[in-house]
């Protein structure tokens, strides 16, 4: 796809909309009316500065794209949502211009939608089961119910008055939560406002989780997460940063000691894999984690930044995900001139989004499917130079019902590098378990809940990525909403 | 926000400094650390090893020579100013084994972190011997301290301006050749002294403990920044650390790792003050020096 400007793109959605009878749109005029493209900044400018990629629709896009969901009665994008929102109920709105009522109505079941309009991956959630995309065969053309919620959530933002939450009175009984992230930030917002005393517990020195150390500022402004961690506090939330539970207080001593009446875990999912290959440990090696803290976190991308990152000129970035994609569009902005993404599997498995394959591919990052890093080389100064990689091939189904890469005998080669990011995967950080007496957790170290987040421990509830596995922001808040709605009830009797 | 309550100047370029934390004060034991950050959004977060603690009094001490950007900056704090970040305490605490005789090895600055886990042994009953070692007799730091708690206090230099002239390992030999060797070596200094200490004690077979400062960003293994190759296998200093038994770490590796960024924090220590850095150049030849050996 070439790029077209957001001039243009609002010029197409004027012209359409000036042709529509909106208020008489059969199924079939709806089908017809064009898929609204994402603007975005220009990939050759954009390859050099932190800002965000996407733009965001313009009203009048959002008019149009909105007028293209075919109000299905049975809402089967709403079985593809985590959290149910009544999709079809705030994209109507949208086409009545009735901004308030559409954000109100995704509020109900979403306390984060600036943020998961930006980063859901909607290909595989709602928007994989929207009519629209079926019957045109191509889930591509489905409804972009993502960059509407976005399109709502931005406006609200701009024109938010100050009214305050309704916070009902103060029960004088005390939750602790223990990290920011999505899970965290869900369940303090939603046991709060029931007027129970709420403390968030955060290591870093800033609160957010993964979207603040995470995902990167072109992807996520951390304005944007900020303003969720400001609402928090608006609401009478104390957030404790530089604060490691198991370390500079245990869980056993917040509950026994500290007075807390009940506590949820929402620790994510922060332990980096590595692959266990000879030169790992080589200088030039780096977890994507450490990379994109650096970059975000602890903003090593501003010339003003005391932290020190790569300024790598050949990278190679080993992974499919979202993780993956996030360091290798990283690395172009930090100025590298090549950017490798190194994938054992073919494109169709990655479990990236397909918004960020697309994205980091205009931006020049090279991609290296179905081949696998062996070992990293390196020089007597200790320093990469380069990897030995494997070719391989996709062979039967395995377990996950993907085609499972066997590698070709003696296809040995060798790229020449001077950084490797590994984006392989994160597991679980055992702090809190190995800490915490009785917290039960099953063979992959994430903590084991029930469907209220109910832990094996009283009063101990937990959800997010300590209980998934790395997964995503949308399920995080979900499991957040639920753990909280147990929260809340016990907490009454 | 925590306060600076307290700051000494140990030595031309060493520092010690008690802050306010009175949780990390109330939790910490031997061995842990800090991590450290002076501004909050665009500071360095840099670990540093707890000196001493007073849990009742809800402060801690630490210890550091301004070598980097941020050491830099923190000297330039004074009593009454505030740190804005301070996190911990890390790692895991050190195990003080059941033993009759702990020789305490500390190098330069490592004197500080060496003086709780000193401490802790002799408490424990061991007997106690403690080598400390520095360039010159203007950088010994705690010597009144450790000659409080040490049943044998042995203080060396390179240049011989105070006690011995030789370099730690040499007393340290002499330890392990006694009739009755020691049960256990605790080092702790620059990497290369370490590698030295271990190297010396692995030929006599006694066990030895290392604590590594290694670079790190999040000190709870979300990063993997601080990873060393300990027997073959790669551990994390924050949280598997940071204590390591010194006949298995990797130090040439650890040390590599240790200059990543060599040249960006050169630019920004001299973006912070322009005039030469002499601490480093220093650390420089003493590494030379004991390479050399
Ligand atoms: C680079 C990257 C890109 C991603 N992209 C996407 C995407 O596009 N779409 C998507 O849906 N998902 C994405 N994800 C996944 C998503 O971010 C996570 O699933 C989600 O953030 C999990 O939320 P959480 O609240 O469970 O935990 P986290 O967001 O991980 O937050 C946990 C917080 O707890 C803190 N913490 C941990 N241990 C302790 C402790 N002992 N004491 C105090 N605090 C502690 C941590 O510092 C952290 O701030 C991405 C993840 C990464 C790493
Ligand atoms: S499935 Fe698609 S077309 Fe149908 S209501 Fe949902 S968004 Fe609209």
């Amino acid at each position: 796809m070439s790029y077209i400007s957001k001039k243009e793109l609002q010029q197409s959605a004027c012209e359409i909309l000036k042709n529509l009878d909106c208020e008489n749109l059969k199924p079939k005029d709806r089908m017809q009316i064009p898929l609204q493209e994402m603007p975005s900044q220009d990939p050759a400018i954009r390859r050099n500065n932190m800002e965000e990629v996407a733009i965001g629709y313009t009203p009048e896009q959002a008019k149009v794209e909105a007028l293209r969901c075919l109000q299905c009665k049975n809402a089967p994008c709403m079985k593809g949502c985590p959290v149910n929102i009544d999709i079809p109920k705030f994209i109507q709105e949208i086409a009545e211009e009735k901004y308030q009522d559409s954000i109100d109505t995704i509020k109900v079941s979403s306390l984060l939608p600036a943020v998961c309009g930006r980063v859901c991956p909607q290909e595989t959630q709602c928007q994989l089961y929207c009519t629209l995309g079926k019957a045109l065969k191509d889930v591509e053309q489905s409804v972009s119910i993502g960059r509407l919620e976005r399109f709502v959530a931005d406006r609200d933002a701009q024109n938010a008055t100050d009214v305050p939450i309704e916070i009902k009175p103060e029960t004088g009984k005390k939750v602790a939560i223990i990290g920011s992230g999505p899970a965290g930030i869900t369940v303090a917002a939603d046991v709060r406002r029931e007027g129970h005393e709420v403390t968030v517990f955060e290591a870093f020195h800033k609160p957010g989780g993964v979207l603040m150390y995470g995902i990167p500022e072109f992807r996520l402004p951390k304005e944007i997460v900020q303003r969720e961690i400001t609402q928090l506090k608006k609401m009478g939330v104390k957030i404790e940063t530089n604060f490691v539970v198991g370390r500079t207080l245990t869980l056993p001593q917040l509950l026994d000691e500290e007075g807390f009446d009940a506590a949820f875990i929402g620790s994510g999912a922060g332990l980096p894999t590595f692959m266990n290959i000879e030169g790992e440990n080589l200088v030039g090696v780096f977890s994507a984690n450490e990379y994109l803290t650096r970059s975000n976190l602890m903003r090593a991308f501003e010339e003003k930044a005391a932290t020190p990152i790569a300024r790598s000129k050949k990278v190679a970035i080993l992974g499919g995900g979202n993780v993956a994609m996030d360091a290798a569009r990283t690395a172009v902005r930090l100025g590298a001139d090549e950017v490798y993404l190194i994938y054992r599997r073919s494109e169709a498995e990655m479990p990236a989004r397909i918004e960020e394959v697309e994205h980091a591919k205009e931006e020049g990052v090279i991609f290296h499917v179905l081949e696998n890093v062996k070992r990293i080389l390196g020089n007597d100064d200790g320093m990469v130079t380069g990897v030995e990689c494997l070719r391989y091939e996709l062979g039967e189904p395995d377990d996950s019902g993907r085609r499972r890469p066997i590698a070709i005998e003696n296809s040995e080669f060798v790229i020449e590098l001077d950084t490797v990011i590994v984006a392989i995967g994160n597991k679980s950080n055992p702090l809190i378990p190995h800490t915490t007496e009785g917290l039960e957790i099953n063979k992959w170290g994430n903590i084991v809940a029930d469907e209220d987040g109910k832990t094996s421990l009283d009063k101990v509830y937990a959800g997010g990525d300590i209980v998934l596995g790395a997964a995503t922001v949308i399920l995080a808040m979900g499991e957040g909403r639920k753990a909280a709605a147990a929260i809340n009830e016990m907490l009454v009797d | 926000m925590n306060k600076i309550i307290e700051k000494k100047q140990l030595s031309d370029d060493v520092f010690q400094m008690c802050i306010e934390a009175p949780l990390i004060a109330r939790s910490r034991k031997a061995g842990q650390f800090i991590l450290l950050q002076i501004d909050t959004d665009f500071g360095e977060r840099i670990p540093l090893t707890i000196a001493n603690g007073d849990a009742e009094a809800g402060t801690i001490t630490i210890v550091f020579q301004s070598v980097g950007a941020t050491t830099h900056k923190l000297s330039d704090k004074n009593v009454g100013d505030y740190i804005e970040n301070v996190l911990g305490p890390l790692g895991q605490p050190t195990h003080v084994k059941d033993v009759d005789w702990v020789v305490c090895v500390g190098g330069g600055i490592g004197v500080a972190p060496m003086y709780p886990i000193a401490k802790a042994f002799k408490e424990s009953g061991a007997k106690l011997t403690v080598i400390m070692g520095a360039r010159n007799k203007d950088l010994l730091i705690l010597e009144e301290d450790m000659k409080a708690i040490a049943d044998e206090l042995i203080v060396c230099t390179d240049d011989g301006s105070y006690g011995r002239k030789c370099l730690v390992t040499e007393p340290l030999k002499e330890c392990c050749q006694r009739e009755q060797q020691p049960d256990e070596v605790v080092a702790i200094g620059p990497p290369i002294m370490m590698k030295f200490c271990s190297l010396t004690t692995k030929e006599c077979e006694v066990p030895t403990t290392v604590s590594l400062n290694t670079i790190m960003i999040d000190g709870t293994g979300m990063c993997g920044g601080c990873r060393v190759t300990v027997g073959g296998e790669t551990k994390f200093v924050c949280v598997d650390g940071p204590e390591f038994d010194g006949h298995k770490v990797d130090f040439d590796n650890m040390m590599k790792r240790l200059g990543a960024y060599k040249k960006q924090e050169q630019v920004n220590h001299d973006k912070y003050h322009d005039h030469e850095c002499k601490a480093e150049k220093q650390a420089d030849e003493l590494v030379a020096k004991q390479g050399d050996k």
